[in-house]
Formats: C-alpha cells, sequence, structure tokens
C-alpha cells in the first residue's frame, strides 16, 4: 500500500507565487508561525508550528508533551495493579471511564479473571453514557471553533445530566476510579436506571437540536466539507482508529470487530462517514460520525438497562492481584479510538510495563499529512476535527 | 491464520532472521534480528497472505537484562489476525531498523521509544525527543533511570 501524497484539488496553487487582482504574478517567501502552546482551538496545551505561504499551509510540526506527567513511569512504581487506574482516569479526562475500563480488562486479562454478568452491563452503560458526554464535548467546541456559540453551551447542558447520574453512582464527576480490575467501585444506586431511562428518551430530540443548529448549518458546511481530506489508505497506514478512521469510510469497530464486554450481545451498528456534504473523509464526515456515535450509544444503553442482570458487583475483585509471568495487549474502543494497554508482568504485584496505546496520539501524528496545503483557518476546522484530549496524547 | 502459521511462514521466508518464539504464550509472539527489522516489516505488510497493514503499538521495554526490546503489535484489516513481533537489541548500542516508511504511525511511536529508552532507529527521518523536553538528561524509562536532583539549576522537588 502507498501513502497517497496528493492535495486536495480545489488548495493547489504554485508554491511560492500568487496572482495578483491584475493578474500579475508575485513571489512570496515562506513564514514560520507558531499556532499554541496558548490558542483556543488547539484544545489544550498543542503547538503547532505552521510554514506558511501567504495563507497556505506549507508544513505543520507538532510539538506535543506540554501535559506529560509519566503514566508509565509511575505505574511502574505503584505497589498493586489496582492503584495504577487513578493514573490511567487522568489520561484522557473527557473519556475516564472507558480509559479504566481498558486497563482493568488488560488485567483481567493477564490474570484469566471473569467478571460477573451485572459487572459487564454496567461497565457498557458506563462506557456509553461516558462516549456520548466525551463527543458531546467534541461537537460543542467543534462549534465553537467553527464560530457557533450555541450549540456549545446546548452540549454542556445536556453533559452535565450524564455527570449527574455518574454522580450519584461514584460521587466523582470527572476522573471515577470507578471501574476496577474484577468489578466496579459501587452498584448502581436504586434511582439509576430510571433516571437513565429518562436520560434517553430526553436525550434523542436533542440530538436533532443539534442536527438543526449546527450540522446541516449553511455556514458550517461550507466551514468542513471538503476540508482535511484523509483518505482510507493513509487512515490505515497511520493506524487512525474511532471516529477518524471511520470517518474516512472504513466500517471498522473494535466494539464489534475485537468484541469486549457484552457487545456483541447488543444490536447496533458502527457509523461511518459516506461523503454526503463532499468528500468522503473530511471534517465534516468525522463529525457526523460523531453525531450518530451518540445516537448508537442511547441505543446500546436502553439494551443493556432493559438486560441489567442482578449480582454482587464486588464479588470478583481479587484480594491480591499477582498475574503469572507474562504480558497482553488488550485494546478497546475509547470515544477517540483504540485504546490499547500493553501490560508486562514479572509475577509480583506491581507492572513490569505499562504501555498506554492512546488514540489521540496516534490520530495527531497524521495532521502534517492532512493539512499541508490548506489555509491557515481550515486548520482550525482539521486540529478540531480529529478530537484530541492533550492528557492522552502526552500521557 | 493462526499463530502458528504465520511463524512458520515467515520462518520459511526468513530462515536466519527468526531468532525465538513463543507460541503457547497467552498472546504468542515471534522475534525476528535487529539488523533484519525493516526488510521483515515490508514483507509482513506486502505479502498477500500476511497484510499487516494496522500497526497497532510500538513499545519499547527495558527487559533489565543489559538488553532494550521494541514490541510491534501488527493486526491485519483485510485478514483481521494479529501478530505481535519482537526486538532485542543491547543496553549500551541499542539501534534498530526504523519502519517509519512501512507504517507512518512508526514515526512517532519510534520517536517516544527514542525519547523514553534511547533506541536509536536507524533511517528515521526526525529522531527528535517527543514527550521530554528538548534537553532532559537521560532516558526516562529505563529501569537505571535515577531521577535528577537538578533540572536546569532547579532543585527537582521529588
Amino acid at each position: 500500500m502507498t501513502v497517497n501524497k496528493t492535495l486536495p484539488t480545489n488548495y493547489v496553487t504554485q508554491p511560492g507565487e500568487i496572482k495578483s487582482s491584475t493578474g500579475k504574478t508575485i513571489r512570496t517567501d515562506e513564514m514560520i508561525i507558531n499556532m499554541g502552546p496558548q490558542h483556543p482551538s488547539t484544545h489544550g496545551v498543542l503547538r503547532l508550528e505552521i510554514v506558511v505561504d501567504g495563507e497556505i499551509v506549507v508544513d505543520v510540526i507538532p510539538h506535543i508533551g506540554y501535559l506529560h506527567r509519566c503514566f508509565e513511569k509511575h505505574a511502574e512504581h505503584m505497589n498493586n495493579y489496582q492503584q495504577v487506574i487513578p493514573y490511567a482516569d487522568r489520561m484522557d479526562y473527557l473519556a475516564s471511564m472507558n480509559n479504566d475500563w481498558g486497563y482493568a480488562l488488560a488485567v483481567e486479562r493477564l490474570l484469566k479473571l471473569e467478571v460477573p454478568p451485572r459487572v459487564e452491563y454496567i461497565r457498557v452503560i458506563m462506557a456509553e453514557l461516558q462516549r456520548i458526554a466525551s463527543h458531546l464535548i467534541a461537537l460543542g467546541t467543534y462549534g465553537i471553533d467553527m464560530g457557533a456559540f450555541t450549540p456549545f453551551l446546548w452540549c454542556f447542558r445536556d453533559r452535565e445530566k450524564i455527570l449527574d447520574l455518574f454522580e450519584m453512582t461514584c460521587g466523582a464527576r470527572l476522573l471515577y476510579n470507578y471501574i476496577w480490575v474484577g468489578g466496579v467501585s459501587h452498584d448502581l444506586p436504586p434511582k439509576f436506571v430510571a433516571q437513565a431511562k429518562e436520560f434517553c428518551a430526553y436525550f434523542k430530540p436533542k440530538v436533532k437540536e443539534l442536527n438543526d443548529v449546527l450540522t446541516y448549518n449553511e455556514i458550517f458546511i461550507k466551514r468542513t466539507a471538503n476540508v482535511g481530506v484523509l483518505p482510507a489508505d493513509v487512515a490505515v497506514n497511520y493506524a487512525c482508529s474511532g471516529p477518524m478512521l471511520r470517518g474516512s469510510g472504513v466500517n471498522w469497530d473494535l466494539r464489534r470487530d475485537d468484541p469486549y464486554g457484552v457487545y456483541d450481545k447488543i444490536d447496533w451498528q458502527p457509523q461511518v462517514g459516506k461523503g454526503e456534504m463532499g468528500t468522503v473523509g473530511d471534517c465534516w464526515d468525522r463529525y457526523i460520525v460523531r453525531v450518530r456515535e451518540m445516537l448508537e450509544s442511547v441505543r446500546i444503553i436502553e439494551q443493556a438497562l432493559a438486560a441489567l442482570p442482578e449480582g454482587n458487583v464486588q464479588a470478583a475483585i481479587p484480594k491480591r492481584i499477582r498475574p503469572e509471568r507474562g504480558e497482553v495487549y488488550v485494546r478497546t474502543e475509547s470515544p477517540r479510538g483504540e485504546l490499547g494497554f500493553y501490560v508486562i508482568s514479572d509475577g509480583s504485584t506491581t507492572p513490569y510495563r505499562v504501555k498506554a496505546r492512546a488514540p489521540a496520539f496516534v490520530n495527531l501524528s497524521v495532521l502534517p499529512e492532512i493539512s499541508r496545503g490548506c489555509m491557515i483557518a481550515d486548520l482550525v476546522a482539521i486540529v478540531g476535527s480529529v478530537d484530541i484530549v492533550l492528557g492522552e496524547v502526552d500521557r | 491464520m493462526t499463530p502458528q502459521e504465520i511463524h512458520d511462514n515467515l520462518r520459511a521466508k526468513f530462515a536466519d532472521a527468526v531468532v525465538e518464539a513463543k507460541l503457547d504464550a497467552l498472546q504468542p509472539w515471534i522475534r525476528v534480528a535487529a539488523n533484519r527489522t525493516r526488510e521483515i516489516a515490508l514483507f509482513l505488510r506486502d505479502e498477500p497472505s500476511f497484510q499487516f497493514d494496522f500497526m497497532s503499538c510500538l513499545s519499547g521495554v527495558d527487559y533489565n537484562d543489559g538488553n532494550l526490546g521494541v514490541v510491534y503489535h501488527l493486526f491485519s484489516m483485510v485478514h483481521k489476525h494479529k501478530a505481535v513481533i519482537r526486538v532485542t537489541c543491547p543496553k549500551d548500542n541499542p539501534h534498530i531498523h526504523s519502519v517509519h516508511d512501512v507504517w507512518g504511525t512508526a514515526n512517532w511511536h519510534e520517536r517516544e521509544a527514542f525519547d523514553m529508552y534511547g533506541i536509536q532507529f536507524d533511517g528515521h527521518p526526525d529522531l527528535r525527543r517527543i514527550l521530554c523536553p528538548d534537553d532532559y538528561p537521560g532516558h526516562p524509562l529505563r529501569k537505571d533511570f535515577q531521577v535528577p536532583e537538578f533540572y536546569n539549576g532547579m532543585k527537582v522537588p521529588y
């Protein structure tokens, strides 16, 4: 497979030259400017070194690491496998539940541990609620990047309801430390199921409202369609995952293709980009994949709530975690894509090595590839559509 | 393909480069020679029966026996099979071929492994530190790494 390096045709100009209004050719020089680390559209502390020729981006060099906290070194120095979970929380702070689950699942595979069915269902419910919350932030802030402020407030209003559900379950609103190796920290409170059902019924019409105000907005489509096109072969070569990969038309979702939890017992469909407003793999496709995934998540939550079995959620939590020597790489589908944990055990109670394969890190590495030749303003659209969380990029 | 078949086919093509394999492990792995990595990677990606087009993860490891290692977790979107390829190199002279032109994603992963373990990826176009500051002393994920007392004249409170 070869990586396609051609640019989208609507941007192609002769480098180093522009045409003036009188038709004369004017020589231009390249200039290097910084976008970030403090810039509202980089969604955190990301510095982009941009080589520009007039308004046209010739090259982008991302500089990351401003939030590096040495997750992997910390994990090697814990006394216990469970103690790593609060650190995993803080990687992708918008999707802590999914991070916890990814790590817990890796250790469970290492221990060959089966968790009770009730735990599996609770985890699916929590992970999908978290996916909606995370996508809401992604879509809301993407609206702000494009100059639409209202959808941002609506998204945060709906996200509050999810955080309320998390708060009544485990007391925390952002960093939960909820999913443990072998179980979860608290059983669902009595009112949870009713309130979650209420949320599902409440949320579905809200997605239509979001579509009306932002998704099918003429200006929004003009800003995002045909911008930052990521062809499927480049996406696979750069190991993009999640909405990035599905936006490029690749029907690939780990919840279906490498199943974990109880996703295989639930009826749902992965969403892929079809190029409805422009080219397959443009920013609008990545955006709409997230919108439709929220509705699929609601479907999953409703089915999981209906099938929720009874049981003790802490029955399988091991008193002492001491896996045999060995190693395991487990990947789960976080809101941003393939979240992998590579855990090596040396037979002691401390992990020998924990490597986190952060989806945002990998997705960001394709940025130079898809933004060469675009306008500076479009770069904002492209960075927003990648949906990075710098806590996870830098770990 | 099963791990056994992958191993057999790889050994048939690169008899001298497949050093070691553990096929009964939780996730079977194959260890190949460090100086043949790129060649083997190209073969794994392009051979029609393998087609490992998706590199999930590239991890550096310090085995704490004088060796550093790199582990490639490969996956095929076409055939839906997985492979774990390992490479090791001595800690005092860690050199491994870069595979950035085989899988584009390897570029940043290799920079991270260089940053954290000091593994030199020969042929990498831009082997700079990626997460730590450019002037950081040492490679923090090595098992013998000592947290420096001072960094740029500032006391490290740790």
